[in-house]
């Protein structure tokens, strides 16, 4: 009897401390975006989304295109390279080499940030004297990027019924054909998915910024060397040592339209992901 | 039966080739990174030698006075660079990190496997995974407005006076900026990791083994305890150090607080430190004014360190985790 009790208290007390620890989680994650909203809302205005950094004050106009110039050049880079590559992995390659890309994938993904920044500086800004520019920091991004998104590629086209390859293949398509035709579809949803997260992703680095896309105060203009640009994870950094309150409301503001932008990513992925689940189990 | 005609045959291996060649882009960027990364630290090494991992001294020298030449590699007067004080960095916060994530985070994970469900868990999960997605400098931003000032007037001084004994705990309490801030923000980023990963593997657990459990007559605890944790303790170990690799890449928000800590070792849990990854990333003025380049070889031979460490926990996260499906089904048989 007694060691019965014994074992339903244990019982108690370990589940209480797993309720703790998730509590803890949740309590971490909300104090985060709390007090970051809470910096944020109070010192940003609209204002800042139209006008350049001005010396330790100003807006976010500059930091802000310049982002979306670099997650831009990334993208064109990441997602025709990620797409394909993840076709390639799911519907050509034998069993073998599928692993090997997944594992070489997996590698690239596990290169720390910094280091993939430290690689571009030396290659991209030195030995190519493209200096701090727009194409050297988009192209650190897609390093960051590819792997992602040839990942998920994979994994949806992994999921396409074989069926329905046979099926393509049995009306006389080619491997390519059938893949342009039949197999992409079922699998868009989570290509888009796939690729809507590795923004996500570049739109909050930093690390690989740092020592390729350098800094500008000035809008960022079309020329994609030589050129440096800002981009708002440099603003929300920088500007926090800073000893004045405007540059640190600055910083407040840029990592605030940082966080909106990307929870927004978030959770339109998360609406794209609930539609299919849905669609899918109404069709069975 | 229609023929394919020749040009989709030739579109078709067209399509073959340049996926192929898409596809082969991750290796051929690992290889260009390593390659370029160790080709570039190769000054330093011959400079330094196997001091560069043991020494803690790191000083660009004179950089406006006169070079000296030393193993065939000319640098500044007074140069010395050794990373020490940054890989110690680097492997004390991760591992303060483990310590405080892997508790929280694996029975976090039995909680969202197994005591919710439906919308609930749903939400749960996507909460955990909303966390994964926010931006290291956003993190960072918490860790200086929240969590450093937490530290210094509560965490700190809390652990020292109820651990003080034990020497790591004891000692200055300092400013807050530091190892233990650094460790917690870490923590902070690989728990939804570990989380994640582990909610998937306890979910595999299969339902039988579980029911069997509770049919013998064990508590529900005993069974996550007895049963599950156990027959996912393989994937576990591999999540983990999946998290320990991320935890070490890690820069920016350790960078904002560390306290970049130079030249000295921590000496206890409160002190300032710095890791290979932020110390880089602080080290761009450095790099850029240094004359003779060699700042930017030691860098690179810091960035080849940090590589060389992270590649092979992922490798070791890897081989724990791999699909072993011949044992895994003996396991459920017997």
């Amino acid at each position: 009897m007694k060691r019965r009790r014994r074992r339903s208290a244990l019982s108690y007390l370990g589940w209480s401390v797993a309720w703790l620890a998730a509590a803890l989680v949740l309590f971490g994650l909300f104090d985060l975006l709390v007090s970051v909203v809470w910096h944020g809302v109070r010192s940003f205005h609209f204002g800042m989304l139209f006008t350049p950094t001005q010396g330790v004050a100003g807006g976010l106009e500059n930091a802000l295109l310049g982002t979306f110039e670099l997650v831009l050049i990334a993208v064109v880079f990441a997602a025709p390279l990620g797409i394909l590559g993840g076709v390639y992995t799911s519907e050509f390659a034998g069993r073998r080499m599928a692993a090997a890309i997944r594992f070489l994938a997996e590698v690239l993904s596990g290169v720390p940030s910094i280091v993939i920044g430290y690689f571009g500086y030396l290659l991209l800004v030195l030995q190519f004297h493209w200096g701090f520019s727009a194409l050297a920091g988009g192209i650190a991004l897609t390093l960051i990027m590819l792997p992602y998104i040839l990942r998920t590629t994979d994994t949806s086209l992994q999921q396409v019924p074989h069926l329905q390859r046979e099926a393509a293949w049995a009306l006389g398509m080619t491997r390519s054909q059938a893949i342009a035709k039949a197999i992409w579809r079922p699998a868009a949803g989570g290509i888009a998915t796939g690729l809507l997260l590795a923004i996500a992703i570049g739109l909050g680095e930093t690390a690989p910024l740092l020592y390729t896309a350098g800094w500008n105060a000035n809008n960022p203009s079309l020329q994609l060397t030589h050129a440096q640009v800002g981009y708002l994870t440099y603003v929300a950094y920088t500007y926090l040592d800073q000893p004045y309150q405007a540059a640190r409301n600055l910083a407040y503001a840029a990592a605030f339209v940082l966080l909106v932008v990307i929870l927004i990513i978030q959770l339109l992925v998360r609406g794209l992901v609930w539609r299919t689940t849905n669609r899918l189990q109404g069709r069975h | 039966m229609r023929n394919v005609s020749r040009t989709a045959k030739a579109a078709d291996h067209v399509f073959r080739v340049v996926a192929g060649f898409c596809a082969s882009s991750p290796a051929v960027f690992l290889l260009l990174i390593a390659g370029i990364v160790l080709y570039q630290s190769l000054p330093v090494m011959h400079f330094m030698g196997w001091q560069f991992v043991t020494h803690t001294r790191w000083d660009l020298g004179n950089l406006y006075g006169a070079m000296v030449k030393k193993n065939g590699v000319t640098a500044p007067v007074g140069a010395s660079y050794g990373g020490l004080v940054f890989i110690v960095g680097t492997l004390l916060s991760s591992a303060i990190a483990l310590v405080i994530a892997v508790p929280i985070s694996i029975l976090t994970a039995v909680i969202l496997a197994y005591r919710v469900r439906g919308a609930i868990a749903w939400i749960l999960s996507i909460l955990v995974e909303l966390l994964a997605g926010i931006p290291s400098v956003v993190i960072g931003l918490w860790g200086i407005l929240v969590l450093v000032p937490w530290v210094s007037a509560s965490l700190a001084p809390f652990l020292k006076s109820v651990l003080g004994f034990i020497p790591f705990f004891g000692g200055q309490v300092g400013s807050g900026y530091g190892l233990l801030a650094s460790g917690i923000v870490l923590a902070m980023m690989i728990v939804p990791i570990i989380t994640a990963t582990a909610r998937d593997l306890l979910l595999q657990v299969p339902l039988l083994a579980r029911e069997g459990g509770l049919g013998v007559g064990m508590t529900t605890w005993e069974v996550v305890r007895y049963i599950s944790l156990p027959y996912v303790r393989d994937g576990l170990i591999g999540a983990i150090a999946l998290g320990w690799g991320r935890a070490m890449g890690e820069t920016m928000a350790v960078l904002m607080v560390s306290g970049n800590a130079m030249n000295i070792l921590p000496s206890n849990l409160y002190s300032p430190i710095s890791t290979m990854a932020a110390f880089i990333a602080d080290q761009l003025d450095s790099a850029q004014t240094d004359a003779s380049g060699m700042a930017v070889h030691a860098l690179s031979e810091l960035a080849l360190v940090l590589l060389v460490i992270t590649l092979a926990t992922n490798l070791l996260a890897r081989w724990l985790v791999r699909p072993r499906l011949g044992r895994k089904k003996a396991g459920v048989a017997s």
